[in-house]
C-alpha cells in the first residue's frame, strides 16, 4: 500500500538571474513500511526533495499524496495539523527544544495532539526506553552527547505515531558507534511499529542499512533500486 | 491661596488691611479642600539697634498657624520660637547680623502705622531665622499677630490669610470654589497668581523632566526591542522545530505574547522594588544641589535641594508605560511567528 505519491515534484529558486531547479520533476511513490534512503551528492536536491515531503518547504509545482491527502492543496493551519498527526522528523542537528527536557521534548508533539497526561507518560517512558535512554528522561539536551540527542529526536519522532518519518542526515554530526546504535535502533523501530523511514543522507552506513536507495543528482532520480538486508 | 482685599492687591498699604469677620470663617471653615490657614499682617517698618537701622518686612503671624502652613519653626537656627502672646521677634540672620543683634538682644522698629499713626516700639530677639534663601534672609522679622497689630495701630486688621490645601491637585477645585465665594471687597488668589516667575520656573523644570522622561522612554525601548530582538533571532530554531512538528502559528504567536508580557510586568515589578528604596531615602534625606543650579535656586527664594516624592501614581504610571512599551513591541515576535520561514528556521 502505497504511503505517499509523488507526483511531478518539481522546487525552482530564483536567484538574481539565475534559476535553479533544485528537484526537477521527481515522481516516485513509497510503500508503508519502507526503510529507504535517498542518496546523492550535496547539492542534489535530497533535502529539498524532503522538505517538501515533509509539508515544509512548498513545491513550485507538482502534487505530494500522503494517504490520499495532497498536502500541498490544504490550507496552512490544516497543514500543520497534518504534519503533527501524520509525518515525524529527524533532523541533521537534533532540534530539540532545549529548555525541555528529554522528556519533555518527546510529550510536547503529544501534548500539541491533546493526548492525556497518563498516556502520555507512559508513551514517553516507553519511547525513551525503547530507543535507551529512558534513565535519562529528566536530562536536558545540553546534558546529553549527540547520539543521545539523536535517540531523544527519534522518539520525538515517533511520538505522534506518524505514518512516515523523515530524517534528514541524521547521521551528519554522529560519531561511528552512536551511528551504529542509532541506525540499529531505527531499523527496530520500522519493524516493531511499521514506520515508514525516508533518509536523506550521503552515509555509507545509511545506505548500508536501507532497504531501498533512491539516487538524486541535479534533482532528478538517477536510479532506485531495492535490497534485500534481512 | 491667600485672601486680602481688592485695594491690598492694587496697593500693598496697611491702610487696605481688612478685619477677619464671622462670615469670611465661616466661607473658610466650609471649603473641604482647605486643611490649614493663619492669618497675617504685613508691612514694613525700619529696624534699628544702637546707630544701625535697616528697611525690614514685618510679618504678624499666628506662630501655631503659621508653623502647620509654612513650618517656620523648621528654621529657627538660634534661639526659640515665639508664642502665641510674646512679646518678642525672630529675626531674619542676615538682617540680625547687619544690625549686630543675637537672641535677648533688642531691636526698634520705627515707621508709620494704620492712617498714618506713628509705629514704634522696642522687641526682644527670641531667635535667629536662617532661610535657604538670602533674599529673605536679608529682611524678614516675625512678630507675634497681636503685637504686630499693636505696633501698627491695626487692632484685629489683616493683611492677607493664608490658605492651605491637602494637596496642590486639588487647587484648581479650591480656587474655583473659593472665588465663588469670597465677593467684593475680597479676593482670594493661587500661590501660581500670586507668583507667576515660580509658575514658569516650575514649567520650564517640568519640560525639562518630560524631555529626560522621552529619554529614557527612548532608552527603555531600544532596551526592550533589543532583548525582544535578541530573544527571538535566538530561538529561530526552536520556534522553527515547534512549528514542523505541529504548533499552530497563531498559538505560538500567543505564547510569545504572554512571554514578552512577563518580561515586560517582571521588568516593570523588579524596577518598582529596586527603585523605591531608593526614592524613599531621597524622599527623607533630599538630595542637596550644588554649583549654578543650586545659585539659581537659592536667587530664586528656592531651597537648593532636590525632592523625591513617593505618590504611587508616579510609580505605577512608569510601570504602565513600560508595559504599554513591551507590549507595543511584542508585535514583532507576533509578525515573526506568523512569518517564520521553516526551512531557513530549521538550518538556525
Amino acid at each position: 500500500m502505497n504511503v505517499i505519491e509523488i507526483k511531478n515534484l518539481t522546487k525552482i529558486y530564483n536567484s538574481s538571474e539565475v534559476q535553479v531547479k533544485a528537484v526537477n520533476g521527481i515522481s516516485i511513490d513509497f510503500k508503508e513500511g519502507e526503510f529507504t534512503a535517498v542518496v546523492g551528492p550535496s547539492g542534489s536536491g535530497k533535502t529539498t526533495f524532503l522538505n517538501m515531503l515533509g509539508g515544509l518547504d512548498r513545491p513550485t509545482s507538482g502534487d505530494v499524496i500522503i494517504g490520499g491527502v495532497n498536502i500541498w492543496q490544504l490550507s496552512s493551519r490544516k497543514l500543520i495539523d497534518f504534519r503533527k498527526n501524520n509525518i515525524g522528523f529527524v533532523f541533521q542537528s537534533y532540534n530539540l527544544i532545549p529548555v525541555l527536557t528529554a522528556g519533555e521534548n518527546v510529550e510536547f508533539i503529544m501534548q500539541l495532539q491533546g493526548k492525556p497526561r497518563k498516556e502520555r507518560d507512559i508513551r514517553t517512558k516507553e519511547l525513551l526506553e525503547a530507543v535507551g535512554i529512558g534513565e535519562r528522561i529528566k536530562a536536558r539536551p545540553s546534558k546529553l552527547s549527540g547520539g543521545q540527542q539523536q535517540r531523544v529526536a527519534v522518539a520525538r519522532a515517533l511520538a505522534s505515531k506518524p505514518e512516515f518519518i523523515l530524517a534528514d542526515e541524521p547521521t551528519a554530526n554522529l560519531d561511528s558507534t552512536s551511528t551504529t546504535s542509532l541506525l540499529e535502533l531505527m531499523s527496530q523501530m520500522n519493524k516493531k511499529y511499521n514506520t515508514t523511514f525516508i533518509f536523506a543522507t550521503h552515509d555509507q552506513r545509511v545506505m548500508d542499512k536501507a532497504r531501498r536507495i533512491v539516487t538524486i543528482e541535479d534533482g532528478k532520480i538517477l536510479s532506485d533500486e531495492y535490497f534485500d538486508r534481512d | 491661596m491667600q485672601i486680602f482685599t481688592e485695594d491690598y492687591h492694587e496697593n500693598k498699604t496697611i491702610n487696605n488691611t481688612f478685619i477677619y469677620t464671622d462670615s469670611l470663617k465661616q466661607i473658610i471653615d466650609n471649603e473641604p479642600t482647605i486643611t490649614q490657614y493663619t492669618s497675617r499682617l504685613e508691612y514694613f517698618s525700619l529696624a534699628s539697634s544702637e546707630n544701625l537701622t535697616k528697611g525690614s518686612v514685618i510679618i504678624g503671624i499666628d506662630p501655631e498657624g503659621e508653623n502647620k502652613v509654612t513650618e517656620l519653626k523648621k528654621w529657627v537656627s538660634e534661639g526659640n520660637y515665639l508664642n502665641k502672646d510674646d512679646d518678642g521677634l525672630l529675626v531674619a540672620i542676615d538682617l540680625a547680623n547687619y544690625l549686630n543683634v543675637g537672641v535677648g538682644d533688642s531691636i526698634v522698629l520705627y515707621g508709620q502705622g494704620f492712617h498714618g499713626v506713628m509705629a514704634a516700639g522696642i522687641y526682644p530677639v527670641r531667635g535667629i531665622l536662617k532661610f535657604p534663601s538670602p533674599e529673605l534672609n536679608k529682611q524678614f522679622i516675625y512678630m507675634p499677630l497681636k503685637s504686630c497689630q499693636r505696633l501698627f495701630s491695626a487692632d484685629n486688621r489683616l493683611t492677607s490669610i493664608v490658605l492651605m490645601i491637602e494637596d496642590n491637585y486639588q487647587l484648581s477645585r479650591a480656587m474655583r470654589h473659593m472665588k465663588g465665594k469670597i465677593k467684593s471687597p475680597f479676593m482670594v488668589r493661587s500661590w501660581e497668581e500670586l507668583q507667576p516667575e515660580l509658575v514658569q520656573m516650575i514649567d520650564g523644570d517640568k519640560a525639562g523632566g518630560l524631555f529626560m522622561k522621552t529619554l529614557l522612554y527612548i532608552i527603555i525601548t531600544f532596551g526592550i526591542l533589543g532583548t525582544i530582538l535578541m530573544m527571538v533571532s535566538e530561538r529561530k530554531r526552536e520556534l522553527g522545530v515547534m512549528i514542523a512538528i505541529g504548533m499552530q502559528r497563531f498559538t505560538l504567536s500567543k505564547i510569545l505574547l504572554a512571554e514578552t508580557f512577563f518580561i515586560g510586568l517582571i521588568g516593570a515589578v523588579s524596577g518598582l522594588i529596586v527603585s523605591f528604596p531608593l526614592v524613599y531615602y531621597y524622599h527623607l534625606n533630599p538630595y542637596p544641589l550644588t554649583g549654578d543650579a543650586a545659585k539659581t535656586m537659592i536667587d530664586m527664594g528656592i531651597e537648593p535641594f532636590m525632592y523625591f516624592s513617593i505618590q504611587p501614581d508616579i510609580f505605577y504610571v512608569q510601570a504602565f508605560v513600560v508595559l504599554i512599551i513591551t507590549m507595543a513591541i511584542a508585535i514583532y515576535p507576533v509578525i515573526k511567528s506568523f512569518t517564520l520561514k521553516l526551512t531557513t528556521a530549521l538550518r538556525g
